[in-house]
């Protein structure tokens, strides 16, 4: 191998993502291989491709290994209790409309201990931007069942494997009222991209869920491999089919990964709502809360 | 490395003799990589292999091995869960 | 600052303790409410509901009172004044999430509607037994303010003080009611605008470039940034470093958790709010807080018309405990009678502060029902006796 080549010759400019991530905080938590940074990475490609005013955007995660998310991207960024990420983001939104609030943590974390939050939040179409990284497993804490954890496959508390039939999410979110719901896996970058693009563009409660792997529990604990194994299980098994319906998505162990847009709708968000509804009854009396928030000056 | 081989499914541009392709350079930031081989598996020109080298943390991260090859898609770059790589149009 | 007029309903009103309460909020500056219902105090969120929308405020009822104490955090950081209302139950599953708020910093108030416990217990009845789960319910160490009022006046007048004292020190303040003064009516005076004194969100001045979120210039209190000014700060429920990072040590735990007690604690005669009267020559000193302290008016008022010289303290900020008073009063009265609805809370408190240099006498009651004031002053009396 030749050595020079090793060693870049040229002076390393700074990497495009720069201006979006808490560089001094890399390099991060994720395992060699977990698929949570290039979510993160796609995360950032959408905020830069859409344009948005970055200071307008709040990014509240929960707890576990993708609720580490909050603090490496460069917003306004809240690493809350957990399961509580969705509820902590409704009081944002409400307190000031005018934020772009997005949430991003695991599948633990939304629909297992915050699983109630979730399935209210998508019912009043809240305008939230929910990304939910699948790892199929509670990884943080050491490869426990998760809600999503698919039929037969082992985590440290389903030694003999899993026997409770898991969510299948897309469903979960589009039966409780969320008008955008989509899946891709990170190995699907491009579309990821475009998709997170198009959710920051779409108002009300959108979801997105990305299958990413997780080497280090998941995959060890069921003989997967590595997060490669599981880019390349992807590649292989995964399908896209954009408006497929929900209710055939569910994930089984190891078997094909129904992707793609599933539910595109137009529906007004709770705020919405609330303000038509009162400009309606109340009519010139109605005081909306401004969109900078109820902050009363000093 | 194991598992099912890569199987191209892309065939050959039917206008790949009029188009220019562009030229990238490739930038690894070495200590930074996780060696999850990620962009060596998924780089359609096939420009990396991991190296011999170790970085700071024992990892062995990418090196470019098929110089000129990059056409800056920076699949790599996006792909990175490290933030370790990423492609610029080059200059020469 | 002066009240927001729009948030005022200036005039003389018959109101019970729930509405007041609503009332003190509003004029306080809160303009965002998440709540669940519980008996007995969803009717603050119902007034909050209704006057609200015509003043800028957002009510939200949430699936639940997690939900509810985790929007109302995440409410606070627009810079929002927020607040969320609950009793017993709500209250101790708020416990986490009144906790994030400690640890991140948030000022918010909750207000606790307090009925007979535990479990279910008695909704629509009087208990004031979840004092010390106000003090102590979250895991970790930690300190809030909390505050009980003892009439539909003071639901008024405390909740603007409540959410005054969380501005100032940052803390979630709890507000300690109970169903009778919540549930009672009576008449309540709401001044002009310009005569209630308001305390806004003191937002940092320091550059975008330079602001840390948990940087102190000088005193215990961090600078504030909203959520959406380009401030880009990060958060965490972790312990953390200046910068909001998480920083997992020994070293900054010691320098997170002291700041956080020692910002309360320290504060000493700053957060002493109680009402005294008749204990500079007295024998026996009565303490309580809440609906008791009226029942023990009557106590207090029968004891010395049989030649007791008897004294009141009442706790109006409860937390932090008035020690300085306390233990100076032990050093010279010959006992403390200590009534409250519960098998002894705030009685221990004062039994510590004593320190065995006087009896303490707790008048305890499960709740239900208020004291009969026989009671309270057979304790007096029998102080009294054992001290002669």
């Amino acid at each position: 191998m030749n050595p020079d080549l090793v060693r870049d010759p040229l002076p390393i400019p700074e990497h495009p993502v720069t201006p979006y991530l808490r560089m001094e905080r890399i390099p991060h938590v994720w395992c060699p291989g977990c698929g949570i940074g290039t979510v993160v990475k796609c995360f950032a490609s959408a905020l830069e491709r859409t344009g948005v005013d970055l200071e307008k955007v709040s990014v509240v995660s929960g707890i576990g290994c993708s609720g580490r998310t909050a603090g490496y991207l460069r917003l306004d960024g809240f690493h809350t209790t957990h399961g509580r990420a969705i509820p902590f983001a409704t009081g944002l939104k409400l307190g000031r409309p005018e934020l772009l609030v997005s949430v991003v943590s695991g599948d633990g974390d939304l629909v297992g201990i915050g699983g109630n939050h979730f399935i209210h939040a998508a019912r009043r179409n809240l305008d939230l931007l929910v990304i939910l990284i699948n790892n199929f497993i509670y990884g943080m804490t050491g490869g426990q069942n998760a809600p999503t954890t698919p039929l037969m496959a082992r985590s440290s508390t389903m030694p003999f494997g899993n026997f409770e039939p898991p969510f299948n999410l897309p469903h979960l979110a589009a039966s409780s009222g969320a008008p955008y719901v989509a899946r891709w896996t990170c190995l699907h970058i491009r579309r990821l991209t475009w998709a997170i693009e198009e959710a920051i563009q779409r108002k009300g409660f959108r979801f997105i869920e990305v299958i990413a792997p997780c080497p280090t529990l998941y995959s060890r604990l069921n003989k997967l491999g590595t997060g490669l194994s599981g880019m390349r299980f992807y590649h292989d098994k995964a399908e896209i089919r954009h408006g497929a319906d929900t209710r055939e998505v569910a994930i089984g162990f190891q078997e094909p990964i129904i992707c793609g847009k599933f539910v595109d709708e137009e529906r007004p968000t709770f705020n919405e709502l609330m303000d038509s509804h009162y400009g309606k009854v109340l009519g010139e009396k109605y005081v909306p809360m401004p969109a900078e928030g109820g902050y009363l000056h000093g | 490395m194991q598992g099912v081989t890569q199987t191209k499914f892309w065939r050959e541009p039917l206008d790949s003799d009029q188009v220019e392709a562009p030229l990238g350079q490739v930038y690894i930031i070495n200590d930074r990589c996780k060696g999850c081989e990620f962009c060596v598996e998924y780089c359609p020109r096939d420009v990396l292999e991991m190296s011999d080298e170790f970085n700071r943390k024992g990892y062995h991260p990418p090196v470019v091995t098929k110089e000129g090859a990059c056409v800056n898609c920076n699949l790599c770059e996006q792909i990175c869960p490290e933030f370790a790589i990423f492609t610029l149009e080059a200059t020469s | 600052m002066k009240a927001d007029p729009a948030g005022v309903l200036t005039g003389a009103h018959y109101l019970d303790g729930d509405f007041a309460c609503g009332e003190g909020a509003m004029a306080a500056g809160c303009r965002f409410v998440a709540g669940y219902p519980i008996t007995p105090s969803t009717e603050v969120v119902e007034r909050i509901s209704r006057r609200f929308p015509t003043m800028g405020g957002t009510f939200i009822q949430m699936e639940d009172e997690l939900a509810s104490m985790a929007a109302v955090v995440g409410g606070s950081w627009t810079g929002t004044k927020s607040m969320t209302v609950t009793s017993g139950p709500g209250f101790s599953l708020m416990m986490e999430n009144i906790g994030l708020a400690a640890m991140m910093e948030t000022p918010c108030v909750v207000v606790n509607v307090q009925r007979g416990g535990p479990s279910t217990g008695l909704p629509t009845m009087v208990g004031q037994a979840d004092m010390m789960q106000a003090r102590w319910g979250s895991h970790g160490d930690y300190e809030v303010i909390a505050l009980s009022p003892q009439s539909p006046q003071e639901a008024f007048d405390l909740t603007v003080e409540a959410f005054n004292l969380s501005e100032i020190y940052r803390v979630p303040v709890m507000f300690m009611m109970d169903e009778c003064v919540g549930h009672m009516t009576e008449r309540v005076v709401i001044p002009e605008a310009d005569e209630i004194e308001v305390v806004p969100r003191r937002l940092t001045e320091q550059s975008k470039e330079e602001f840390l979120p948990y940087r102190l210039n000088g005193h215990l209190v961090p600078e504030f940034a909203r959520a959406g000014d380009g401030y880009r700060f990060h958060t965490t429920g972790l312990t953390h470093d200046e910068r909001g990072y998480p920083l997992m040590s020994a070293d900054c735990q010691e320098a997170c958790v002291h700041r956080l007690v020692d910002k309360i604690r320290g504060a000493g005669d700053d957060l002493t709010h109680i009402e005294e009267d008749g204990t500079d020559d007295a024998e026996v000193v009565v303490i309580s807080y809440g609906i008791t302290a009226r029942v023990a008016r009557m106590a207090i008022t029968m004891a010395r018309e049989r030649g007791v010289p008897t004294g009141s303290v009442r706790l109006i900020v409860v937390w932090p405990f008035p020690e300085r008073v306390i233990t100076e009063l032990a050093g010279r009265v010959a006992g403390f009678v200590v009534p409250e609805l519960n098998y002894g809370q705030i009685s221990l408190e004062v039994e510590r502060l004593a320190a065995g240099r006087c009896p303490v006498w707790h008048v305890g009651h499960g709740g239900g029902t208020v004291h009969d004031p026989e009671a309270i002053l057979e304790k007096i009396l029998e102080a009294a006796k054992v001290a002669a």
